[in-house]
């Protein structure tokens, strides 16, 4: 029978195998919709594609042809050949897509499971406040510098218009180390400021100056929760010869915008430190209250961030710049007390009780 | 300094709210920190009445019908008060008047009631309902004088400015003081009492005579002598004051010495003159071994440096602190010496704190008090012990000044303010500004001023000290907001600190949490660091006055206080703990500043996988240290040596040494199990230790570059048996010896039953690379089989099959 209906077929008309072509394609593109896994598809395949298929068999009898039927005939079977083999492998995508897909979705997981972390660790609050302030001061120009804990008495307090038997010296009881000199005296303690640093930079650069010093400073009073032995200072100076007190208050001014936000209040009110004249001492309202006056800002409405001031030029000459020539600003900050506003941590000694419960928390 | 507004506005006139008055002394440097109220709530409805009648109440025994004048009307109220005097000026109470609860203290509003009976429309106060004080026993009594019908608001209300006062102005600390300040800022001017007293009889001179011998330290003595004194208690209007500047009243004399201190910040003291031996008055320093019995009873030993008030026998007061007992003003006393001084602040300074008395006028001398309130005070006091005292003044008083100085002006230039403050001030503002504080003032060119600072003040020295007075007169926020406009100076960046927050971020990142701890540590916790417990060599550096025992010494090592927060958080946490501190060690120089530097020690201890619900779970051990340390190192591009090494704090077996370059530059290592002990850590602990001064100099942040491989590697494993006492590190160098060999890296390592007593199985991966060309089967075979040659030669490693 195959071979009979072969025989009939060799002797179709060019016409007739144009309509067959036609009607290969049309039954082609319905069964491959059906074909909708990898064996439909392969079977799809030798019935339009394989040796044996239809399309094969025009292909083939094109032999007995004219010339001319030959060449149309044989490019319109070509053309379709071209097509089947397209969309035989778009289909042939779509369901490696589909299983992909498919078995993508038979692997489930309770996406509610703790996460594998690598382990991470955690900077000290402190040392967070420090690094973002040094940035602050850094993008303005200021140098970060450190200097000795354990200081002269003369870096410390006289020169810093502090001379011996100054009253500032009571606000800062000292712990004095147990070395003494010729004389007896005891010339070293543990910083109580770290405008000592400043003194420092002062005396051992050339202007234009601009240098901030973070680190630890020291004061004899026992731990409670507003006092600790030893805490944080960040202190800074500028020199040139036209630096001015507006300049001062426009560099802390941006520092309090960077670190506390856009729209907060700075005050800026007299206040007096030794070693500075004018002295200023800077607030911001409080967070709380907004000015309003509240406990945790005494009323006041503003919460006390830093002292500040024009270097004194008692200062100014004992590190050798003349004051004539140059002019400088100063300021210095608790860091504690940075952390304990924004966090609303209400005791100092959490920074060194070196609890992992409360430094995991930053 | 406590000041009462009503006892201010003696001296300036100002209507400006408490509140305004405050905001503008602290804008201006005296800061107020609170301001108390006294009758805020009183209003009108509570006054003052006088009794006129008490009746026994029909209906009970202890109840009493008091008729109580009030001016204008008259009331009758039932009160239960056992001091109930008819004639007694007491506090009414109209209902609806705010009062406290006599028993609970808590706000309520007073209502009419009947009480057994009788309507009682109002209330007789004790001091507790009117917020005065907790008396509620009794009925507060008011003084004869007190005018009926008045409000209590307008008798007795007040407002408390409290201030702080900065160091540099001691003139501050009196009433006077802040009344020049109030109206050099708000445009007022100061109204100082007008002083007038009679003074009779014979010249102050021909009764005492004085004598500074010490005028280094009394700069100025000034005194005055009254005769016939009557003590008795100071009049109503001064004890208020005085109460509420928180001091307690005494007698009229030291009332007035007080008071007169309150007003214009100099100390007073008053002798009983006839106490006084050889009509002298001597101000010199102590003799040694010389005593003096203070006013408060105690016997205090005296040095040659301190400064005595002394008659021609004996010390009479310890100068500027405390008198004595010897001289002082008693019921008896009939003639007052009082003196006026001036002394050095360092002197009553260091006397105070060596004496350990703590008082007003000590607070006030060593802040530094100008000489030249002497005389106004001394006057002034003078005259209230003649009124309030009915004292007869001798002429004259005496004044020896041998630390008068000559006082120059100062000039002031407008344009130097100008480049001082970034703003510009006129003239007539630089005038007028100084002018409002007391500085007489000459215009000597366009510019310039000549300011004379006024006798109050000695906080005033040089330019830069007016440029203030002018600014904060003016006001700060008339200065501008600029940036810096001078060029940045450029300067390199510290690379220790640059390594330091390096190192930090990198052992934050590998699981470590920061803490900081205490630079003082007892000498018993730097000794539990080496397992025998003995001296800690080098000896700390002590601190001359510790707080504590446990913070005596400066720290020679984190460990101490990383491993004391390990025990601590143990016993909160379970699973894994890894801590860091970065910090200075302080190591002793001898008679120099010690040398300080900067190190980070690491502790860890615990499972690897604390917690985890899937990870099978694995103890940290040596290695986990170990890799942590390489880690830190090749981020800041080194590459460590590791050497067995041979601190005593650590296991003797389970350390090495970080070498870079030769060099220590640190140490990792298992803490020795008598160490652990001491902390009480019952679990083996791992320790990283890094000198970063060292470490710095070692540190190159340069990379150099590497081209990428063009051809392709290819590995092989080997695995040799090996004497056990073999190092890794010595079969790694030997493989890496040879040519082509890119990388050797062990991936196990055996001892067991497998393999012969005293030997080990290394197995390694070995990647071998050519740069110019791709390496063949035939080629690697080669090179391993000289490797295993030169392995079984030098090391008597033979293959593992």
């Amino acid at each position: 029978m195959g071979r009979e209906k072969v025989c009939l077929k060799t002797i179709k008309t060019g016409e007739e195998m144009l309509n067959q072509l036609d009607k290969i394609k049309s039954e082609a593109v319905v069964d491959l919709e059906h074909a909708t896994d990898t064996g439909a598809l392969e079977a799809w395949r030798v019935k339009y594609l394989g040796k044996k298929s239809e399309l094969n068999q025009v292909l083939r009898s094109l032999a007995s042809l004219s010339i001319e039927e030959k060449k149309a005939i044989g490019a319109a079977a070509n053309s379709l050949k071209d097509y089947l083999e397209n969309i035989f492998k778009a289909r042939e995508k779509a369901i490696k897509e589909a299983q992909i897909v498919a078995a993508a979705l038979k692997e489930t997981i309770d996406v509610t499971l703790p996460g594998r972390r690598p382990p991470a660790g955690h900077l000290h609050p402190i040392a967070q406040t420090i690094q973002e302030i040094c940035e602050i001061f850094s993008s303005m120009g200021f140098q970060i510098v450190d200097g000795p804990e354990v200081e002269l008495e003369y870096y410390n307090f006289d020169a810093l218009n502090i001379p011996e038997g100054h009253p500032a010296r009571d606000n800062m009881s000292s712990f004095w180390i147990d070395i003494t000199d010729e004389s007896g005296k005891r010339p070293m303690l543990l910083r109580t400021h770290n405008t000592c640093v400043s003194a420092r930079v002062l005396a051992s650069q050339k202007p234009p100056i601009r240098a901030v010093s973070p680190g630890k400073v020291y004061r004899y009073e026992a731990s409670n929760a507003t006092h600790t032995p030893m805490f944080h200072q960040l202190d800074g100076v500028a020199v040139d010869r036209n630096i001015t007190m507006a300049d001062l208050k426009g560099t802390l001014y941006e520092f309090a915008r960077r670190f506390f936000g856009e729209n907060r209040k700075v005050r800026f009110r007299c206040d007096f430190f030794p070693f500075v004249e004018p002295g200023v001492e800077m607030a911001i309202d409080c967070a709380v209250c907004h000015g309003e006056g509240c406990r945790l800002c005494g009323n006041s409405g503003y919460i006390e961030i830093l002292g500040a001031g024009m270097t004194h030029p008692e200062v100014l000459k004992k590190a050798g710049l003349d004051p004539e020539v140059y002019q400088s600003f100063a300021f210095g900050m608790g860091v504690e007390r940075l952390p304990m506003l924004r966090y609303g941590i209400d005791d100092l000694r959490l920074f060194f009780g070196s609890d992992l419960r409360f430094l995991k928390q930053f | 300094m406590k000041v009462s507004l009503k006892w201010l506005k003696e001296y300036v006139d100002t209507d400006l709210s408490p509140a305004e008055i405050a905001n503008r002394l602290t804008m201006a440097g005296n800061e107020v920190k609170a301001i108390q109220i006294i009758g805020e709530n009183w209003g009108e409805k509570i006054v003052i009445g006088q009794i006129e009648e008490v009746k026994p109440h029909p209906n009970a025994d202890r109840l009493r019908l008091v008729r109580v004048n009030l001016g204008k009307e008259e009331r009758t109220v039932v009160c239960g008060a056992p001091n109930l005097n008819v004639g007694d000026k007491v506090v009414f109470a109209f209902t609806g008047a705010e009062l406290k609860d006599g028993h609970t203290g808590e706000k309520v509003v007073l209502k009419s009631a009947k009480i057994r009976g009788v309507e009682s429309a109002g209330m007789i106060c004790s001091e507790m309902e009117l917020g005065i004080s907790d008396e509620h026993q009794v009925i507060m009594v008011l003084p004869q004088d007190a005018p009926v019908g008045m409000t209590l608001l307008e008798y007795m209300g007040d407002t408390i400015l409290d201030l702080d006062i900065t160091p540099n102005r001691a003139d501050c600390l009196s009433v006077i003081g802040i009344a020049r300040e109030v109206a050099a800022l708000t445009g007022k001017v100061v109204r100082e009492p007008e002083i007038k007293y009679i003074e009779k009889g014979s010249s102050i001179s021909e009764w005492i005579n004085i004598e500074i011998f010490a005028p280094d330290l009394c700069p100025r003595y000034s005194a005055s002598l009254i005769h016939n004194v009557r003590i008795k208690p100071s009049p109503r209007w001064m004890q208020e004051r005085l109460v509420a500047a928180g001091m307690r009243p005494i007698n009229n004399i030291v009332d007035i010495s007080n008071y007169v201190m309150l007003e214009y910040g100099q100390p007073l003291h008053t002798f009983d003159y006839d106490k006084l031996r050889g009509r002298k008055i001597i101000v010199r320093r102590a003799q040694s071994g010389e005593s003096i019995v203070s006013l408060d009873g105690i016997e205090r030993k005296l040095t040659p440096d301190m400064l005595v008030i002394a008659d021609a026998e004996r010390a009479v007061a310890v100068a500027g602190v405390m008198g004595g007992a010897n001289s002082e003003v008693t019921d008896q006393t009939t003639s007052i010496l009082l003196e006026a001084a001036n002394f050095n602040a360092a002197s009553i300074r260091r006397t105070g704190g060596l004496l350990n008395i703590a008082s007003e006028a000590r607070y006030r001398f060593e802040r530094g008090i100008s000489p030249g309130l002497t005389i106004p005070a001394l006057r002034r006091a003078t005259q209230l012990i003649a009124e309030l005292g009915e004292g007869e003044v001798a002429r004259g008083y005496l004044d020896i000044y041998p630390g008068q100085a000559k006082s120059e002006p100062i000039v002031i230039s407008s344009e130097k303010v100008k480049r001082f403050l970034g703003v510009e001030f006129s003239q007539s503002e630089i005038l007028s500004s100084l002018t409002s504080l007391g500085f007489e003032c000459k215009v000597i060119s366009d510019t310039d001023v000549e300011a004379k600072v006024p006798y109050w003040r000695n906080d005033i020295h040089v330019e830069e000290d007016l440029i203030e007075e002018v600014a904060r007169v003016q006001g700060y926020d008339k200065i501008p907001v600029t940036l810096l406009a001078s060029p940045i100076p450029s300067r390199n960046p510290d690379p220790l600190l640059k390594l330091k927050q390096s190192v930090r971020e990198v052992l934050a990142s590998s699981g470590f949490t920061e803490i900081l701890t205490f630079s003082m540590v007892g000498l018993d916790m730097l000794k539990k660091l080496s397992p025998d417990m003995g001296s800690v060599e080098p000896p700390p550096v002590r601190i001359a006055n510790p707080m504590t025992a446990d913070m005596e010494y400066l720290r020679t090592s984190l460990r101490a206080n990383v491993l004391s927060a390990f025990a601590m958080n143990r016993r909160f946490e379970e699973g894994s703990i890894r801590i860091f501190e970065a910090g200075k060690v302080y190591l002793p120089a001898g008679k120099r500043q010690p040398e300080e530097r900067e190190t980070i020690c690491g502790v860890m201890g615990g499972q690897l996988f604390a917690g985890y619900w899937q990870e099978s779970e694995r103890m940290m051990d040596f290695y986990d240290a170990k890799g942590t340390a390489e880690t830190v190192l090749e981020r800041l591009g080194l590459s460590p040596q590791f050497a067995l090494s041979h601190d005593p704090g650590l296991h003797p077996n389970k350390q090495a040494e970080i070498i870079i370059d030769s060099r220590k530059a640190g140490i990792i290592g298992e803490v020795h199990p008598k160490v652990l002990a001491a902390f009480e850590i019952e679990e083996p602990v791992y320790l990283i230790e890094f000198d970063l001064n060292c470490l710095v100099s070692l540190v190159s942040y340069r990379k150099a570059y590497q081209p990428v491989p063009r051809f392709p590697s290819i590995t092989r494993d080997i695995a040799i048996i090996i004497d056990r006492n073999i190092t890794h590190q010595k079969v790694k160098e030997t493989i890496q010896g040879f040519p082509l060999v890119e990388m050797v890296e062990i991936f196990d390592m055996y001892m067991g039953e497998q393999v012969p007593p005293g030997k080990k199985s290394l197995a390694y991966h070995i990647r071998y690379r050519a740069q110019d060309h791709t390496l063949t089967d035939e080629e690697v075979n080669q090179i391993q089989e000289n490797i295993l040659q030169k392995l079984n030669a030098d090391l008597g490693a033979v293959l593992r099959r």
